[in-house]
């Protein structure tokens, strides 16, 4: 018997990473390396106004003089930022009007990722906008989304179409030198999402984004934007597959949220960058500056289900400014075989009245190293703040790590703050008694792993939320022998 | 239908079982008896398939030998074990965990998984048998479950799933006077000529419900003693001093 399971581990963790294939569509590739002249290159392809020239040339100045951070509990080796290309965009780069203009080898790449713009468009309700390398292929359901007065583009078409609005919030939230990753982002960003919804304006469908990396070699660099005016409300889904490469890649987004006034914004993700193979080799560095400001009664809900990258550098936070005002942060975050992650989340009350809610559950397999690292940091004006997390972690295997680093700070003594924190190990009891029931050991897996996640996973949207059950199956399967 | 034949078991070198010979009929109840760290709990998890004993011997069940199965497999022969220590899965509710064995098991007989309707009457039926509140079905597996509650879920998983052979391995521990009458009278409900049953327990009080056709005595890894139900009154009223003593002297 013991020799069938470890014949059965044996063919599980051979499995190879499933999205793993390349398109070959010509790209419109600039030369390797990072100076003025090759940001001057990105911002005159795309077009762009001279302030925004000035903003990425200022940004560059900027981050010469920084370092990366060292803090994280992750390990690799030093990025060498002049051996990548910043600009890649698909050729032909003409604007599309339907489908029927899409190059048909783009096309299949989204079928075999089971997300083919076909099918997207007839699912009602929900709005694509895809990024494959840095430039915005097509945008669906803008029509209607514009009768209502939302915009929902990308960026690249923001700073040309709404000036005013991207100069006024750009770098409001994650200021320009913020950190190392965000301020290289702010020199060398090709492109992203845009998305606003006018005061009072419930956006009616879920709004999504698929990102994908393509071109070899090409550090991606996104940026999105998302403003909720006053009492408006928006869902907005972010998910990403990558194909396989063996030489590292580095991705180092910004995501910045504004909720004004009684707004609320949901914001989820669903991360599935190749983590490399099943020896360390390869996969994407994912370091990303994900930040919300709440204005008043506002409400920014982060959920994130992360099951990929190699590195994993990533904090989702809310500023909550505003009195009343909630901030939420749910999260899986899965490593496997080599992968590591550190990752968590940034609570910082200013105002009144402010409530922040964290619920993270970590799982580790394989070899791999899963860190939590959370800020619950409440102002001394923040008189009756709220806070409660909750960080797990579930082992799996006796080679893999987990470890929280919950930071608290505390300046008003009316504030109320709760930590609690669980450390389990996937039980061979637990196993065994479903395993005696008839259920095999996969499927107990399975089954346990959507217990333990369940409260995260049911803050997503339906459908999300079932391609996020079938990608912790993929993530985990043969981590139990 | 069970036959075993010289079943030896040790965990890490310790041996626990040292030549077991039982043979169960269909239609019949035995009940195993004996003294703590006999190895009733360990013959109980040798039969169920638990990897942490290693076995040797030939356990026949239904023309096959459960020891080449896995512990899946047997469940699909239509094994299962009543746990003592049933184990709580958080997050996981009570239904959607026994739709899944039911569906497992019905795969690996190559039948399509249960219709809802059906699988939502049986359960209706079966709770209703342990007088098992409803409220439980939604909750997580075992989480949060009083000890009784725990014994009468897993003799309500029993009925859900209909085995040719149920172990209950101490079930009656820790239960009061009415959560042992519901835990029999679930057993002599499902009781027929199509299956069978190894009870194990400390005490005779549950046999005073449960009425055992066989009753053994395990003691150091061998049964030393078998008979019918005045046995286990015997063993009520003398212990098992007289018992042990008259196996050492073997």
């Amino acid at each position: 018997m013991a020799n069938k399971e470890d014949a059965l581990l044996e063919e599980l963790t051979q499995q190879e990473y499933k999205y793993g294939f390349t398109t070959d569509i010509e790209s419109d590739l600039a030369p390797k390396g990072l100076n003025e002249d090759i940001i001057r290159l990105i911002s005159s392809k795309k077009e762009e106004p001279e302030w925004m020239l000035e903003f990425r040339l200022k940004a560059f100045e900027k981050w010469k003089k920084m370092e990366e951070p060292k803090w994280a509990h992750v390990n690799f080796p030093k990025v060498d930022f002049q051996d990548a290309h910043y600009y890649a965009a698909l050729k032909p780069k003409v604007e599309l009007d339907s489908l029927d203009e899409v190059d048909p080898e783009l096309l299949k790449t989204f079928e075999k990722l089971g997300i083919s713009i076909d099918e997207q468009k007839k699912l009602t309700g929900v709005a694509v906008d895809i990024v494959m390398d840095s430039v915005s292929v097509k945008t669906t359901f803008s029509d209607k989304l514009f009768e209502l007065g939302i915009i929902f583009c990308s960026f690249t078409e923001a700073i040309k179409k709404h000036p005013d609005l991207i100069k006024r919030y750009m770098g409001s939230v994650v200021p320009m030198t913020d950190n190392f990753y965000a301020t290289l982002n702010s020199a060398v960003f090709t492109d992203g999402s845009f998305c606003y919804i006018p005061k009072g304006v419930r956006c009616p469908m879920e709004l999504s984004t698929y990102f994908r990396i393509n071109e070899a070699n090409t550090g991606q660099f996104e940026r999105t934007l998302v403003i909720a005016d006053e009492g408006s409300y928006v869902s907005y889904l972010e998910g990403c597959t990558a194909p396989m490469r063996d030489e590292n890649q580095m991705h180092a987004a910004v995501v910045e949220l504004v909720a004004m006034k009684d707004a609320e914004i949901k914001y989820s993700t669903i991360q599935n960058w190749y983590p490399g193979d099943k020896n360390g080799k390869g996969g994407i560095y994912n370091f990303v500056t994900k930040r919300g400001i709440c204005h008043e009664s506002a409400k920014i809900s982060w959920t994130q289900v992360e099951t990929g990258s190699a590195v994993t550098w990533k904090y989702p936070s809310c500023i909550l400014k505003g009195d009343n005002s909630v901030g939420e942060f749910y999260s899986v975050a899965v490593t496997n075989h080599h992968q590591q992650a550190d990752t968590g989340t940034k609570m910082h009350h200013i105002g009144k009245n402010t409530k922040s809610i964290i619920i993270s559950k970590g799982i580790s397999a394989g070899k791999s190293n899963n860190s939590y690292r959370g800020l619950v940091k409440i102002n001394k004006g923040a008189t009756n703040a709220r806070n409660f997390s909750q960080c797990d972690s579930l082992l799996m295997g006796n080679d893999c790590g987990a470890h929280t680093f919950p930071y608290i700070e505390v300046k008003n003594k009316s504030s109320k703050v709760e930590h609690e924190a669980t450390t389990s190990k996937i039980g061979e009891d637990q196993i065994f008694y479903c395993n005696q029931r008839g259920i095999d050991t996969e499927q107990a897996v399975s089954l346990i792993v959507n217990g333990y996640t369940k409260e995260v996973l049911k803050q997503l949207p339906m459908e999300f939320a079932v391609e996020a059950q079938k990608l912790l199956e993929i993530s985990l399967e043969g981590s139990v022998g | 239908m069970l036959k075993i034949t010289d079943l030896k078991a040790k965990v890490e070198d310790k041996v626990i079982l040292r030549g077991i010979n039982l043979e169960v009929k269909l239609g019949e109840i035995h009940a195993i008896m004996g003294p703590n760290g006999s190895g009733k709990s360990t013959l109980a998890s040798v039969l169920a398939g638990k990897d942490s004993y290693e076995a040797e011997g030939t356990v026949e069940f239904l023309g096959q030998d459960l020891l080449d199965l896995d512990p899946e497999e047997r469940a699909a022969l239509g094994v299962f074990l009543a746990f003592q220590y049933p184990v709580e899965i958080p997050g996981v509710s009570n239904m959607n965990f026994l739709k899944t064995a039911i569906n497992s098991i019905r795969k690996q007989k190559g039948q399509d998984p249960m219709v809802a309707k059906e699988f939502l009457a049986r359960v209706k039926e079966k709770s209703a048998l342990v007088e098992l509140d409803a409220a439980l079905n939604s909750r997580s597996v075992n989480e949060g479950f009083s000890g009784g509650e725990k014994k009468r879920n897993e003799i309500f998983q029993m009925a859900m799933l209909e085995p040719k052979l149920g172990i209950l391995d101490e079930t009656d521990s820790g239960l009061d006077i009415d959560a042992l009458r519901i835990v029999a009278n679930g057993v002599n409900t499902l009781k027929n000529e199509d299956n069978a049953f190894i009870i194990i327990t400390h005490y005779q009080r549950l046999l005073d419900y449960i009425i055992p056709d066989f009753v053994h005595v395990l003691y150091n890894g061998k049964i030393i003693k078998s008979g019918d139900k005045e046995l286990a009154k015997e063993l009520e009223a003398k212990g098992y001093d007289w018992l042990k003593e008259e196996a050492e002297a073997v």
